[in-house]
C-alpha cells in the first residue's frame, strides 16, 4: 500500500497535467506584445499603419513624428476632433499608453503608395505650388513649407509631414477644420489657414501635395528646423484672446 | 369633429398636470447667497474625504465637458426626454457653487432643489444621492469648494414640450420621488450596510441597472433588475448573483475584480461601465468594493425569464454564425469560448453577451474597443471593430451563435436590430 501512493498520486498528477495541458490548448496563445494590444487601431489603420491610401479614408500613421501622432489621440479624446469610431475607441486610455501606441506608429517604415489626384488644369496646380512654397502674403497665408519643413516631410516632434498623402486625406482635413470637425488646442493656426483658403485653393494646394514625389528620405526634418510664422497652441505657443 | 376632440384631450392634461403641480409640487423658498466660506470647510481631512466622495458618486463623469475642466460642468446627458446639460461644480461666484451655501447643497443633493428654489431635472440622480447622509454631504461640499473656480456657464435644459413645463417635473417628482435617508439593517453585517449606502446612494448605481418605465421613473421593489439605458442604448445588466440573475455565480472577488481592474474572470467593462471602472471603481478601497460585492451578493434570485432560449429557428443563421466565429473570433476568444484570461474576455457564460435584448453584443461587434485601462491594466489589450467588415445579416449570425453556443441560452437577435444600433451615436 505504503508503495502504492506514491506511484498513484503521481499516475493521477499526470493524469491532471494532461488534462490542463488540454485545456491550455484550447486557449489561443497571444503574443504580449503592443502590436497584438492595439487589434482596435491595426484594424483600420493596418498592421503598420500604412492606411487605405487607394481611398484614402483610414488615414496612414505610419512614420508621422509621434508627438503629432499623441496628440491626434488626445484630440479625439477631448473633442476637439469629432470622429465617433475614434473617440469611441480612445476614450479611456491614459496619457502614457497613448504615447506608446503613437511611438509605435512613428516607428513603422512603410513605402508610400500614390493614391489617385483628380484632373485639375495646370493653373490650379501652379496655384498650389505657389501656396504651398510661397504662402499668399496679401492674405496673410504662410506657405505651408514654413511650418511643415522646406522638404514638407514634417519637423519633430509635433508637426506632420504633407508629401505622400492622398489628395482626399488633405483636402478633407482643410474642410474639417472649417467645419469644426478638426481643431488643435488654441491658437489653432490651423483653422486661421483653413479659414483664410478659398475653396479652389484648397483643391489647388491638396492636387499639388498629391502629386509630390516623396523625397528618398521621408523622415520628419529635426526639431527646430522651422521658426513658425503663427502662434500655434501645440507648438507652446499660449492663447493669448479667449 | 376630431380637432375639437384633440383640444379637449389638450387642456385635460394641462388640467391634470396643474392639479398634480397643486398637490405634489413641494414649493420652495430661494436660499441666500452664502456669504462666506465656514472655517469648518477647509479642514484639510474634510476635503480629502469628499475628495474620495467625489470619485464614489463619479460626479466628474457628468459634470465635465468632453476636453473641458474637471467638474466645471457643461457636458449634456441625453435622455429620451431631451438634453440636460450638467453644470459647474466649481466655486465660480457667477456660474458655480461659489455662492451656494452648505444648507443649499445639502438641499439639492437630499431633495432635489436648486438654491433658487426650483426642482431639479432627475437627470441629475437625486432620487439616489437623497440616501447619502449629511455628513459625506459637507465633506463633498467642502471638497467641490476646495475646487480653482472656472467660469462656465451651463446651457439650459433643451427638453421638450411638455417635459419642459415645470408642472411635468412637479408631477414626475410626486410619481417617483420621496426625500429618504439610508436605514441600516442592524440584521446584516457591517459590510452588507456599507455595500447597500454606497450602491443605493453615491455610487446611484440603480441609474442605469434598471429598466425605466415611459416617463422615465425607476419602478419600486425593481431596484437592480437590469434595463436598457435610455437613449444610450447599452444594456446594464442585472446585478443578482443567484438564479436567474444577470451575475449568476460571480463571487465576491469577480465582483471586485471587475470593478477594480476592469476584468474578472467572467467578463470585461465596456461602454459607459468601462468610464465608470476607469473613472471611478478603480479608484475605490478595497473594503468598500468587498463591501459593494458583499451587499450584491445579497440580492435575491430572479423569477425564470418567461421564454427562454430562441424564439424562432435560427438553425440557417447558426451555421453562419458558427462560420464567421471561427474565422473571426476563435483565435482570441476561443473555440469554446472561454477567452483568455486576463487578456481576453470570455463568451461562454459572460452576462454581456447573454443579457435579454443582445444590444450589448451586436454593439461590441460593431465598435470593439479597448478593455479599461487601470491600474492593474495599463496597457490593455483590444478587439477590433468589425463595422466595416462586417454586414447586418453577419454580425447578427455571429452575435446569434455566442448566445446559443457553450450552454449560453439567450434568444437569437434580428438583421435589423443591428442596422438600429450600427447608427446609434457613440457618445
Amino acid at each position: 500500500m505504503n508503495v502504492r501512493t506514491p506511484l498513484l498520486l503521481a499516475a493521477a498528477s499526470f493524469a491532471l497535467s494532461l488534462a490542463l495541458r488540454a485545456h491550455a490548448a484550447d486557449a489561443p496563445s497571444v503574443p504580449d506584445t503592443l502590436k497584438q494590444r492595439i487589434a482596435a487601431c491595426t484594424a483600420c489603420h493596418g498592421e503598420h499603419g500604412q492606411g487605405t491610401p487607394e481611398s484614402g479614408f483610414f488615414p496612414r500613421l505610419a512614420g508621422k513624428p509621434a508627438g503629432y501622432l499623441a496628440r491626434q489621440i488626445k484630440n479625439f479624446q477631448d473633442g476637439l476632433r469629432k470622429y465617433a469610431p475614434m473617440e469611441y475607441t480612445v476614450r479611456g486610455l491614459s496619457s502614457n499608453y497613448m504615447h506608446e501606441i503613437a511611438g509605435y506608429f512613428a516607428a513603422q517604415q512603410v513605402p508610400y503608395e500614390r493614391s489617385p489626384v483628380p484632373a485639375v488644369s495646370a493653373e490650379a496646380l501652379h496655384r498650389g505650388e505657389v501656396l504651398a512654397t510661397h504662402g499668399d502674403p496679401a492674405r496673410k497665408l504662410p506657405a505651408c513649407a514654413a511650418c511643415h519643413g522646406s522638404t514638407l516631410t514634417g519637423v519633430e516632434p509635433d508637426i506632420p509631414g504633407l508629401v505622400g498623402l492622398p489628395y482626399d486625406y488633405i483636402s478633407a482635413q482643410l474642410g474639417s477644420w472649417r467645419t469644426h470637425t478638426r481643431a488643435m488646442v488654441a491658437p489653432d493656426c490651423m483653422a486661421t489657414i483653413a479659414n483664410r483658403l478659398g475653396e479652389a485653393d484648397i483643391t489647388a494646394v491638396s492636387a499639388w501635395l498629391a502629386t509630390r514625389e516623396v523625397p528618398a528620405d521621408a523622415h520628419a526634418q529635426p526639431p527646430g528646423s522651422v521658426t513658425p510664422p503663427l502662434a500655434c497652441g501645440v507648438l507652446g505657443a499660449k492663447e493669448t484672446t479667449r | 369633429m376630431k380637432w375639437l376632440l384633440r383640444i379637449f384631450l389638450a387642456v385635460l392634461v394641462l388640467v391634470i398636470a396643474g392639479f398634480a403641480w397643486w398637490l405634489f409640487g413641494q414649493h420652495h423658498a430661494a436660499l441666500p447667497a452664502a456669504t462666506r466660506t465656514a472655517a469648518k470647510l477647509q479642514e484639510p481631512a474634510l476635503i480629502a474625504r469628499g475628495a474620495y466622495l467625489a470619485t464614489v458618486g463619479d460626479c466628474a463623469a457628468c459634470h465635465t465637458a468632453q476636453g473641458g475642466k474637471r467638474y466645471a460642468g457643461g457636458r449634456a446627458l441625453p435622455t429620451p426626454f431631451g438634453d440636460v446639460p450638467a453644470p459647474n461644480l466649481t466655486p465660480d461666484d457667477a456660474t458655480g457653487l461659489g455662492q451656494w451655501s452648505f444648507d443649499a447643497f445639502w438641499r439639492a443633493l437630499h431633495e432635489g432643489v436648486g438654491r433658487d428654489g426650483h426642482a431639479l431635472y432627475p437627470a441629475f440622480p437625486y432620487t439616489s444621492y437623497t440616501h447619502v447622509n449629511r455628513d459625506d454631504a459637507l465633506a463633498l461640499f467642502a471638497y467641490l469648494k476646495s475646487l480653482p473656480p472656472v467660469r462656465n456657464a451651463s446651457a439650459a435644459p433643451s427638453l421638450r414640450f411638455p417635459y419642459d413645463l415645470r408642472a411635468s417635473l412637479a408631477t414626475w417628482r410626486g410619481l417617483y420621488f420621496r426625500p429618504g435617508a439610508f436605514v441600516p439593517d442592524p440584521k446584516q453585517s457591517d459590510a452588507w450596510n456599507r455595500g447597500a449606502y454606497l450602491v443605493q446612494g453615491l455610487g446611484h448605481c440603480n441609474e442605469c441597472h434598471v429598466a425605466r418605465d415611459n416617463l422615465g421613473g425607476q419602478p419600486r421593489g425593481e431596484a437592480l433588475t437590469g434595463g436598457q439605458i435610455p437613449a444610450q442604448n447599452w444594456y446594464a445588466p442585472d446585478l443578482s448573483t443567484h438564479a436567474h440573475g444577470g451575475l449568476q455565480g460571480w463571487s465576491a472577488d469577480d465582483i471586485v475584480a471587475l470593478l477594480k481592474t476592469g476584468q474578472s474572470s467572467r467578463g470585461a467593462a465596456f461602454g459607459p461601465m468601462a468610464d465608470v471602472v476607469v473613472q471611478s471603481t478603480q479608484h475605490l478601497r478595497d473594503a468598500d468594493l468587498r463591501a459593494i460585492a458583499v451587499y450584491l451578493q445579497s440580492l435575491p434570485p430572479r423569477p425564470a425569464p418567461a421564454q427562454p432560449g430562441m424564439q424562432l429557428d435560427p438553425t440557417a443563421s447558426l451555421a453562419r454564425g458558427v462560420t464567421l466565429y471561427e474565422k473571426q473570433c476563435a483565435s482570441c476568444h476561443g473555440k469554446d469560448g472561454h477567452g483568455v484570461g486576463g487578456v481576453y474576455p470570455p463568451v461562454a457564460g459572460n452576462p454581456s453577451v447573454t443579457e435579454p435584448t443582445g444590444i450589448n453584443a451586436i454593439r461590441i461587434v460593431l465598435l470593439g474597443g479597448f478593455a479599461p485601462t487601470t491600474a492593474a491594466h495599463p496597457r490593455p489589450y483590444s478587439m477590433p471593430p468589425f463595422a466595416q467588415q462586417l454586414n447586418d445579416a453577419d454580425v447578427a449570425a455571429v452575435v446569434t451563435y455566442i448566445r446559443h453556443a457553450w450552454g449560453n441560452n439567450a434568444s437569437a437577435v434580428m438583421e435589423r436590430d443591428v442596422a438600429i444600433y450600427r447608427h446609434t451615436p457613440v457618445e
